[in-house]
């Protein structure tokens, strides 16, 4: 560290400024990058950590500041002279070629050629051996990217990453999508790359991965810099408190209340034909029941059979008291169910539509008069309504949903579901991509619409999130229900205790 | 730093050398290519089935004088096709190829008649003619960011008009060049009558091959067409690439110019639209995808060849003209649907 300090850095960013047309996205920011060292730079959304990374990689130019590589001053004209400079970037979105091979992807832009024109494939396919087997990666170079795993794919991207000779390696949440083992194996790498003469950015949001692997924390909050600490000498809480500018209280329980009444939703004997296995549970008016398990334990599928997303195999679903007959989402929503998809950007939003008219989409019915006009100073007044009160950060009702960030875009997918008026509201990782300030808000929201009245599901991998909110805690292992408890009697590690009780049948592979 | 998110036990095995050896059984690079050499096969067996059903039907269509006629008719749509292959794969579109082609075989008309010029060069400039309609269609779309549909579809239109304009609506005769027909007709093997032009597109559709699997001009190709932003990331000039595709386009336009007024022995300054969507169709009964990154040029061919079989075949058993649309349209529906069935279950 001492001499890494005295020594000039390998990246050095100065008073690094860039605006768009009513944004400020970066404002005098400075950024070292030691050699020998894995800096992790985190932030809300919209910090500003992408802005920065897209300058870095030349895909922007920035209004003011200086860059520096090794002392020297540098001007980025674009992606290609970006990696010339040994400037190698693992963007967050998947930037490969799924109808290439492996070997394709990675030399991209930079082929074996034969006579100017042709390709030899072979020699790029020894290449691409040759790089793999430097790297202890189990990949085929001509296997075809679409046909891999996401896991695979992912360290497609870090071996094309490191094949321009690298000496600075930015990664955005490059853990996003893999699994315990895999991230293991991404680190190891990360350790295999770090030299005397290389240093890593590393852009995350989960922060018990900044412990394991970085040096430093550049924190970055509204396009400044709040801080830098050295990892070993901080803590989880104080890194958020930078990141948000306030501290964070620590573990919260809800208080235990009493819950009675007719459960409003009360599901018997689900069973799908894929995983679900006899799945039976209520929920009442004011109470949020959290669900939890391992990826793949069957919680998505559970909401997708319960709205009618996918084939029920067998298994009975009651609304207050009365049995109903759902057979696909519109019905689900006609009998009071709505169903807020993990994957928002696909499946909740219209991202090219306004706030207002993702709002209203599923209630366009009650703002259409019976010719079939539809009302559209009644919706912006709706629109007005829920941004209000859902405190949307938008400039307008008109605003495009695109442009807002995840945490709103979350916020204008429960104000369609609330516009709907349901009496259940199934959330699946509602707080998935959201930055830890927003996460707050939706929790206040979840725990504010429980109080209304409304009996709410919530899919949740993250245990203290699911502790933190539910009343009581339905755990999944393999498709079945393994246990339901009240909060009171809920701990980490009780809840993962009963999200690995494997059957020994093992109905799935 | 305390870690608040419980993480799932890990499996009990060492991560760092058998995670990534271990995550998938399922599809290995060799079943993979089986799989795919057996969807051509499949689209050729379908072929195949079709001259069967009409061989069986009429004893006409099984002769080499048909078979050489259906290798004429599907000639020039399929030099059409086989361009607006690499556009398709891209991931873009080629409204312009029938009037273009109409267009090009007016400027040969042009150049050879009333300029003139001496044969060679005249059907050099034509196939030229037509590079530079590819040229100006690139230039709009991957310049001035037109979508390619506009782009054209724009183009298709103004290549109509100037047909017409040019030629003052009327035909126009290759007097001076009496040889200039033989390029499409002249009968190349002794005692049948195989002509040149079928020769020129089987040698077309090598260059093809060889251009889309063996050059840096085909992984652009392809890769423009799977992932356009991750290619310009890359640091490949996706820009200056589309243009190229699109010029190469434009030559097969200028081609099948020269083949067409030479079959005819007289460049038609109208026609040709509808042209294009056949040639589209040829593509997409090939197993081209119009979402782009797929696709072949073997493909194309079959589907030509679909197309010019179900045409004759249906002529010769008697099927009414206007029933013979119909049935085309059937095969692209079927074509395109069990394409996606397969593509479903892979």
């Amino acid at each position: 560290m001492t001499s890494a300090e005295t020594s000039v850095p390998l990246l050095d960013l100065r008073g690094v400024s860039k605006g768009f047309p009513g944004v400020q996205a970066l404002d005098d920011v400075h950024l070292e990058l030691h050699r020998g060292e894995v800096l992790a730079l985190v932030g809300e959304n919209g910090a500003g950590k992408s802005t920065l990374m897209k300058l870095l990689a030349g895909i922007y130019i920035p209004d003011a500041g200086s860059f520096r590589l090794n002392g020297r001053e540098i001007v980025i004209e674009g992606p290609k002279h970006a990696q010339e400079l040994g400037i190698s970037i693992i963007h967050q979105e998947f930037n490969l070629m799924p109808d290439l091979t492996v070997a394709q992807n990675i030399y991209i832009g930079r082929e074996q050629r034969a006579a100017g024109f042709f390709l030899d494939e072979r020699s790029l396919n020894r290449r691409a051996r040759k790089l793999f087997e430097g790297l202890g990666l189990a990949l085929d170079p001509t296997e075809r990217v679409e046909q891999l795993t996401v896991a695979k794919q992912q360290m497609v991207e870090i071996a094309k990453a490191l094949s321009f000779d690298a000496k600075v390696l930015i990664m955005d949440e490059p853990t996003a999508a893999l699994n315990d083992a895999e991230v293991d194996v991404l680190f190891e790498l990360i350790g295999r790359f770090k030299r005397p003469d290389t240093g890593v950015i590393y852009i995350s949001h989960r922060m018990e991965e900044l412990t394991r692997i970085s040096d430093r924390i550049t924190v970055l909050r509204d396009g400044r810099n709040a801080g830098t600490r050295i990892t070993a000498e901080t803590d989880q809480r104080e890194v958020i408190s930078l990141m948000v500018g306030r501290e964070i209280s620590g573990e919260q329980r809800p208080v235990p209340r009493a819950i009675d009444g007719e459960p409003v939703l009360a599901v018997s004997g689900l069973s799908t034909r894929s995983l679900l296995r006899d799945v039976s549970f209520e929920v009442h008016a004011g109470e949020i029941l959290g669900f939890a398990g391992l990826m793949g334990a069957g919680r998505t599928e559970v909401a997708r059979a319960i709205v009618g997303a996918d084939p029920r195999e067998s298994g009975e679903i009651r609304m207050h008291g009365r049995p109903v007959s759902i057979g696909n989402p519109a019905e689900a929503s006609r009998h009071g169910i709505g169903y807020l998809s993990e994957d928002r950007k696909h499946l909740g939003v219209l991202l090219e539509r306004s706030v207002r008219e993702n709002i209203v989409l599923s209630a366009l019915r009650d703002y259409t008069s019976t010719l079939g006009f539809v009302n559209d100073t009644r919706i912006e007044a709706t629109g007005r309504d829920y941004i209000e009160k859902l405190r949307i950060k938008t400039p307008s009702s008109a605003q495009l949903v695109r442009n807002l960030s995840g945490g709103n875009q979350q916020k204008v997918v429960i104000a369609k579901w609330l516009a709907k008026d349901c009496d259940v509201l199934i959330f699946d990782e509602p707080t998935r991509g959201i930055d830890v300030g927003a996460k707050e808000e939706i929790y206040a929201l979840l725990k504010g619409l429980a109080e209304q009245g409304k009996a709410i599901v919530m899919i949740s991998s993250e245990l203290p999130e699911v502790l933190r909110l539910s009343d009581r805690i339905a755990v999944m292992a393999e498709g079945r229900l393994t246990a339901i408890l009240d909060n009171a009697d809920a701990t980490q590690e009780n809840l993962m205790d009963y999200a690995t009780r494997f059957s020994s049948e093992g109905t799935i592979a | 730093m305390t870690s608040p998110t419980v993480t799932p036990p890990k499996p009990d095995r060492d991560p760092s050398t058998t995670a990534f050896a271990a995550i998938d059984k399922g599809a290995t690079p060799r079943f993979a290519r089986i799989r795919g050499s057996l969807q051509q096969l499949l689209a050729f067996a379908s072929l195949i089935l079709i001259v069967l059903v009409f061989s069986l039907a009429s004893p006409h269509f099984f002769t080499t004088n048909n078979l050489v006629s259906i290798l004429t008719a599907a000639t020039v749509t399929g030099i059409l096709a086989l361009g607006t292959t690499f556009v398709i794969i891209t991931g873009g579109i080629d409204l312009s190829i029938g009037t273009g082609m109409v267009l090009s075989g007016v400027m040969a008309g042009v150049f050879l008649t009333y300029l003139g010029w001496p044969l060679w060069a005249g059907v050099l400039a034509t196939i030229l003619f037509g590079g530079l309609i590819g040229l100006i269609n690139g230039v709009n779309i991957s310049v001035l960011g037109i979508p390619p549909f506009i782009a054209t579809l724009g183009m298709m239109l103004i290549a109509a008009g100037l047909s017409l304009v040019i030629s003052g609506t009327k035909p126009i005769y290759f007097k001076d060049h009496p040889d200039f027909q033989s390029i499409m007709n002249l009968s190349i093997i002794p005692g049948i009558r195989f002509p040149l032009g079928v020769a020129i597109f089987i040698v077309m559709i090598v260059v093809a091959a060889v251009l889309l699997s063996k050059t840096i001009l085909g992984r652009y190709t392809f890769s423009i067409g799977s992932n356009e932003a991750a290619t310009a990331l890359s640091g490949v000039n996706v820009r200056r690439w589309k243009i190229i595709i699109y010029t190469l386009a434009g030559l097969f336009v200028g081609l099948a110019g020269v083949l067409s007024a030479s079959r005819l022995s007289s460049a038609q300054p109208t026609g040709g639209m509808g042209l294009e969507l056949e040639a589209i169709a040829a593509v997409v009964i090939g197993g081209t995808s119009l979402q782009g990154g797929k696709g072949s040029i073997v493909g194309t061919v079959i589907g030509a060849l679909i197309m010019a079989v179900l045409t004759n075949g249906l002529r010769i058993i008697s099927v009414p003209q206007e029933w013979q649309s119909v049935a085309v349209g059937v095969v692209i529906l079927v074509a395109v649907y069990l394409d996606m069935l397969r593509r479903r279950r892979a």
